[in-house]
């Protein structure tokens, strides 16, 4: 055995299965991390049972304790002793579970870790009722009684058979409230705005107060504020209309609670919930997580602006980096003389792809918020200063950066699909009396649009995924208005807009409450990375694609 | 082929041949075919027509021309991020310059007893000791206005001014009283033109404030204010000394403030009082004389103290100069021989404070006659009696000039608001107005590098502290802890991400099944692509408290699974020879991705008994208690496990290349020759790939050292200089996305943060550059074996 032992060693077959067990361990952590995200991520819109139980606190009082299970682990008892809490001698360890007892407006804390050993009585009554509200977070407990106008007209049962289409009827209500404050009231103060600055722009070009503009503008004005009035006038009766009904529930202390149904975006009981109700539940939320605004200071809703924010940017970004990254690489290869200089930049280009991105953020605050932006404000937009038109960040300036930042992506992939192409190809060509240009527009670049495309699928994931120079030149957390809306010019790129992957930093870090905000994030961590790992399979599919179509050819 | 085509196109052979030649390549090329139809048709009708060839000739050209200078912009653009990041930092680089802009006679009659600038240096106050504020503009001298102040024509003795920018001045009295004078410059646009209006206030009162109720001069005059008390320190003509506070007293029924007047007690002065000087928190006043001794002296509730005695320059030298910096905690002695010391109170282990020797400038060298601080930074201006005039920077430990401004000794010296003009008075009378070009005065190499000792502060130290509430406060700029932070972060995640990529490489190319091969490799390359934000929000918010709850287990890991994967390996070797060989050569890695699952849940699960048994039950508190090592939840472990795992996928990537495109034969001469596989590996293969790897590592280190949002979400990012695993750190580029937004644009600190992100291009420029060069070379070696 030993001898065996021995010899096994000297074969050196040991380190070969280190070697192994390197690579099994990458491959378990790219796994792990994908699957923890996945689950995490999805997990999340699934409609979680209500616990009930009887909390015994640590002095030895009762209290009742309702709640969503978030998480649990186990701590070593010793660890808690240190922090105060009175433990019998002979346990070790504890478990201890991360409850979600939400009721913000009564408890404070949403949040709440109980130790498992000191729960009593856990069960999970079905008349248990989840609200999910524009505030205070989400509230858990029993409903007593529906009202109308103030006064109750369901109780017990009743209530919440009357309670759902009280409910439909609110949101409908929302909806148009929204509808106005959003496309038609934002309309008009998107007007008068414009307005504004005209005028201001007439007083800058000192145009005598006589001139019949100033008139036209205040006539203008006029019938803006008109039309505005109306429009208070109607939802100043929506909001009444919104605000009758309220609903009175009973809280784990057993206080009632009257929760005003214009709050409340759904209620559902998710103990009494089959699976494919839950299955249904589970799509709905779904299609509210990519389709909405997000509410709560981020920590609920959806995630619709930073979705819109991250594709407009990476559409502008794809419109200013192709042509440019194809131009580049077309003169480096076809036209460029090839020598020393040629290979000098080649080289530069290709290590432009490793500089920090944080490099590139500074580079596009410095050079195009405030150099650029700053003396375009000076030049053509005198009447909104001080206030930054385009000498802050915006959509624009973030897409130059993040253009600049991928260009030599689009680049080298261009510049490797040129070189793929035959010799022979441009020859015949050339031969048939087909100018370079002509030969190059005709031949050489069609063979390569699919190397291109590659570069342009990279440059795009890779933008899609990159928050550090956002950071400096645009990404807000919350942007007010949408880069593209009904008002023309339609596309604002002067607009601050939100991003995915900004919105994960911003909400996992920067958010006050965390705990509520983590399933949000991580299910925003999972569209994205299934966006970028789409994308780049999608150029990997491409190029190996290619290959197989000049194989043919390089014989 | 290639060769034929240019002979034909040479010879100009009919066109219509060489179609049929080229119908060669019809299956695969539509496109030309069609183009070749095209001119076929053209030669065919006999007409080409010579305009149609010279527009084609210019559309080729105007591409040619079209495409050079695309190309050569995008190529200019992407170099002017450099030369972009080098002119913003320039400037921090720039030396000081001064020029002169007038020199007059003294405006007004009298000696001069002090001189204040307004903040745009259109207009300068001169008070005089005939009783008069002389305002006058600072171009030509013209004076403006006279105002005689409220005290008796002659009798004015001393003046000291008040914080520099506090417009006010304290005049000394020949009856024994006090005068605390408040200078306005009011600005106003009538029919937009700015106009300045002097004025002058008396916020105590015309009356002056009776320091001495015998009636004696005041010869000498310190003081400060705060908002409820004024604190005046003064001598008589033979040294006698009085300190005296006037608490502020507001009345209820009208905004009337009285003056509550206190005198307190003095002992122990047995030097002669040349220089007073109180400061601004009222906690701490000096005395000192000419000889350079100096009495130090605390001041409480319970009245004055003599804390210490101090001998401020070395023997032989008498002080000629002393002042406040900005913020009044440091002390500029000036002395005979033309240095300046910097002194500050450091507090002791005994929380006593001792004024201490901070750092001496020695640039001129006739006697320094005049110090002046800049009312916004850390700077004083020196003039002496050779009628030079210095500039210099205290945090900085920087002379940034010495320049000739007057031909006779400079008695008064005054800096504008700005900084950016300052007065100098020469002992013939004349005013000297100067400009000055000093931007960025408090960045030097030492300052950036080296280790300073800042105020307030126990001993010099490596401080990044850019930004604070209070405007005397002095900015802390050493990248010397950023650059740390970035290095220890670098380091950690090349630890953790080199064995485990190269390791990863060699298997992955040497031994591994060609079909796991072509999965393993797009998988851990996809990695690459993750955004980084998603693994530093794993980092923090998942890794973080899993690492801090399971630390003995993780460091249980790294014994169990080596071990465990070797003692698998073994019992696998020793298993029957047909079970064996049912799983082929190259699959070993398949094999253990179930038992490394396995000893990682066996690592964790011994974690609490571990922690139980050798720390009882507490290892972070164990570490504290016992090895004295802090514990961060979100340290460099974290740090290195998330940002290793987004290098793994470069080094592996670029190692893997290098080793797979070893030629073949190499390796098969080695085996053929009898060595192991392992040995071919270790002494051929690796051997000649080992340039390869060393690129693929560097190219590691720069994403590394460039990565940003993994270190801002999975650290504290507080720059401390510790490199313990378990304690946090602040980067270069974590620091830019923390503090770039808010960096006023144009501020030493916005510069100093695009030197940073110069730095770090730079960084990862030269490493990958250099990466690159060595895997071409090594492309190279291949080619020719």
């Amino acid at each position: 055995m030993k001898n065996n032992l021995k010899n096994w060693f000297r074969s050196g077959s040991p380190w070969v299965w280190l070697n192994a067990g390197a690579v099994s361990t990458s491959i378990i952590m790219v796994a792990a991390l994908l699957i923890l995200i996945a689950s995490r991520g999805l997990g999340h819109f699934w409609a979680k049972p209500i616990m009930e139980a009887d909390y015994l606190e640590t002095d030895g009082s009762v209290s009742r304790l309702i709640g969503e299970i978030h998480g649990s682990e186990i701590v070593p008892a010793a660890r808690l002793r240190e922090g105060g809490m009175v433990l019998p001698q002979d346990i070790d360890t504890v478990k201890r579970l991360l409850v979600k007892t939400g009721n913000r407006d009564t408890g404070g804390l949403d949040f709440r870790w109980v130790l498992e050993r000191q729960l009593r009585d856990v069960g999970t009554p079905e008349k248990l009722m989840t609200l999910e509200r524009y505030e205070w977070g989400n509230f858990y407990g029993y409903l007593k009684e529906v009202s109308k106008g103030g006064e109750a007209i369901a109780s017990g049962d009743a209530a919440w058979e009357a309670l759902q289409p009280l409910i439909e009827r609110v949101t409908t209500l929302r909806d148009e409230i929204k509808r106005i404050e959003r496309n038609e009231i934002g309309a008009i103060n998107y007007q008068l705005e414009r307005l504004r600055l005209a005028e201001r722009r007439l007083e800058l070009d000192e145009v005598d107060r006589d001139d019949p503009r100033y008139a036209e503008i205040a006539a203008e004005r006029a019938a803006q504020e008109l039309e505005y009035q109306g429009l208070q006038q109607q939802l100043h009766d929506l909001y009444r209309e919104i605000g009758r009904d309220s609903l009175t529930g009973i809280v784990m202390d057993g206080r009632e609670v009257v929760v005003p149904l214009s709050s409340v975006v759904r209620a559902y009981r998710p103990n009494e919930m089959g699976f494919f109700t839950k299955i249904g539940f589970y799509f709905a939320k779904l299609w509210e997580f990519v389709s909405d605004d997000p509410r709560e200071a981020n920590t609920e809703g959806g995630i619709f602006p930073a979705i819109f924010g991250t594709v407009l940017m990476v559409i502008l970004m794809s419109i200013f980096v192709t042509p440019f990254g194809v131009v580049a690489a077309v003169y480096l290869r076809e036209y460029a003389k090839q020598g020393p200089l040629t290979r000098l930049i080649r080289i530069a280009v290709n290590n432009l792809a490793g500089v920090p991105s944080i490099v590139y953020g500074v580079f596009g605050l410095g050079f195009f918020v405030y150099f650029l932006g700053g003396n375009i404000d000076q030049l053509f937009f005198p009447e909104a200063l001080p206030a930054p038109t385009f000498g802050t960040g915006g959509l624009l300036w973030a897409s130059l950066t993040l253009a600049i930042l991928t260009v030599p992506v689009v680049i080298v992939a261009t510049e490797e699909g040129l070189s793929r192409i035959p010799r022979s190809i441009r020859e015949g060509s050339l031969a048939l009396g087909a100018t370079k240009a002509e030969t190059l527009w005709r031949t050489v670049l069609p063979m390569a649009s699919p190397a291109m495309m590659t570069g342009l699928i990279l440059a795009v994931a890779r933008a899609a995924g990159e928050v550090a120079p956002l950071m400096l030149v645009g990404v807000v957390k919350l942007a007010p208005s949408l880069g593209l809306d009904g008002n023309a010019p339609f596309l604002h790129l002067d607009r601050k807009f939100m991003h995915l992957g900004f919105h994960i930093y911003d909400v996992g870090f920067q958010s006050p409450n965390v705990e509520a905000a983590r399933p949000l994030v991580y299910a925003t961590a999972l569209l994205l990375v299934v966006v970028i790992i789409l994308l780049n399979l999608a150029a990997i599919a491409i190029r190996n694609h290619l290959r197989e179509k000049y194989r043919a050819l390089e014989h | 082929m290639s060769l034929g085509f240019t002979a034909i196109r040479l010879l100009g052979v009919d066109k219509l041949r060489l179609v049929i030649y080229l119908s060669y390549f019809r299956h695969m090329m539509p496109v030309m075919t069609s183009l070749a139809k095209s001119s076929t048709r053209h030669s065919l009708s006999g007409s080409t027509s010579s305009r149609r060839h010279r527009w084609r000739m210019l559309k080729d050209k105007l591409a040619r021309h079209g495409v050079a200078i695309g190309g050569i912009g995008v190529i200019i653009a992407i170099v002017l991020i450099f030369f972009y990041l080098l002119y913003v930092v320039f400037p921090l680089f720039v030396p000081a310059s001064i020029e002169k802009i007038a020199d007059y006679p003294l405006p007004g009659e009298g000696r001069t007893l002090g001189l204040d600038i307004e903040e745009q240096s259109g207009m300068a106050v001169r008070y005089t000791d005939a009783g008069q504020a002389v305002f006058f503009t600072t171009a030509d001298g013209m004076p403006i206005e006279e105002i005689p102040l409220s005290v008796a024509a002659g009798n004015t003795h001393a003046l000291m001014p008040g914080i520099a920018g506090s417009n006010r001045v304290m005049l000394g009295l020949e009856q024994g009283g006090v005068l605390l004078v408040k200078h306005g410059f009011r600005v106003s646009y009538p029919n937009d033109v700015r106009t300045i209006t002097p004025q002058i206030e008396y916020p105590f009162g015309t009356e002056p404030l009776v320091i001495f109720e015998d009636g004696r001069t005041v010869a000498k005059v310190a003081f400060q204010e705060t908002e409820d008390a004024l604190q005046v320190l003064a001598a008589d003509g033979e040294g006698k000394l009085a300190l005296v506070r006037f608490a502020k007293e507001t009345s209820f029924l009208s905004d009337e403030v009285t003056l509550e007047r206190e005198m307190l007690e003095l002992d122990g002065v047995d030097i002669r009082p040349d220089y007073l000087l109180i400061a601004p928190d009222l906690r701490r006043f000096y005395i000192a004389s000419v000889q350079g001794a100096l009495l130090h002296f605390g001041l409480d509730d319970d009245g004055a103290r003599l804390l210490e005695r101090v001998a401020l320059l070395p023997k032989g030298q008498s002080l000629s100069s002393l002042r406040l910096l900005l913020g009044g905690i440091s002390l500029m002695a000036g002395s005979s021989d033309g240095r300046v010391v910097q002194w500050f109170p450091v507090r002791d282990e005994h929380n006593q404070y001792h004024l201490t020797r901070i750092r001496e400038f020695h640039s001129q060298d006739k006697t320094i006659s005049a110090i002046a601080s800049e009312a916004r930074r850390k700077g004083f201006l020196v003039g002496d009696e050779s009628g030079k005039v210095g500039i210099y920077h205290s945090t900085a430990h920087r002379n940034l000039l010495v320049e000739q401004v007057a031909d006779n000794p400079i008695v008064t010296i005054v800096n504008a608001p700005r900084s950016d003009t300052f007065l100098a008075e020469d002992s013939k009378g004349r005013l000297h107005f100067w400009r000055v070009h000093n931007e960025h005065p408090e960045i030097s190499w030492s300052a950036l590098w080296g280790k300073v000792h800042y105020e307030g502060y126990g001993e010099p130290g490596y401080t990044w502290q850019s930004s604070s509430a209070s405007n005397d406060f002095e900015p802390k700029f050493s990248l010397t802890p950023l650059a740390f932070g970035t290095l220890k972060a670098a380091f950690y995640a090349m630890l953790f991400a080199v064995p485990l990529a190269i390791l990863g490489a060699i298997f992955t190319a040497y031994f591994m099944a060609p079909r796991m091969r072509s999965v393993v490799k797009p998988t851990i390359e996809i990695m690459e692509a993750l955004p980084t934000v998603i693994l530093g929000f794993l980092a923090g918010l998942w890794l973080a408290p899993v690492l801090e709850s399971h630390l003995p287990g993780v460091f249980a890991m790294l014994m169990v699974l080596p071990l465990g994967i070797l003692f698998f390996a073994f019992a696998w070797h020793n298993l029957p020879r047909d079970l064996r060989t049912r799983v082929p050569d190259g699959w070993e890695a398949a094999l253990l991705i179930p038992v490394i699952i396995l000893l990682v849940w066996f690592s964790f699960s011994i974690s609490l008994p571990l922690e139980k048994m050798l720390f009882d039950g507490d290892m972070r508190k164990w570490m504290y208690d016992s090895l004295g090592i802090g514990f961060d939840q979100r340290n460099a472990l974290v740090v290195g496990l998330a940002m290793g795992f987004a290098v793994i996928p470069t080094i592996f990537s670029i190692a893997e290349d290098a080793i797979f495109s070893v030629p073949r034969h190499l390796s098969f001469g080695s085996l053929a020759l009898g060595a192991t596989p392992w040995q071919t590996l270790m002494r051929v293969v690796i051997l000649t790939a080992s340039p390869g790897i060393f690129s693929a590592i560097m190219i590691g280190v720069g994403r590394a050292v460039g990565e940003t949002m993994i270190v801002l979400m999975a650290t504290g990012n507080t720059p401390v200089m510790d490199f313990s695993i378990f304690q946090g750190m602040r980067t270069l580029s974590a620091n830019i996305a923390v503090e770039m937004p808010e960096s006023e644009v144009a501020s030493s600190h916005y510069r100093v943060l695009f030197l940073a992100a110069l730095v770090l291009f730079l960084f990862t420029f030269v490493f990958n550059t250099l990466a690159e060069i060595v895997r071409q070379r090594l492309r190279r070696k291949y080619s020719s074996l």
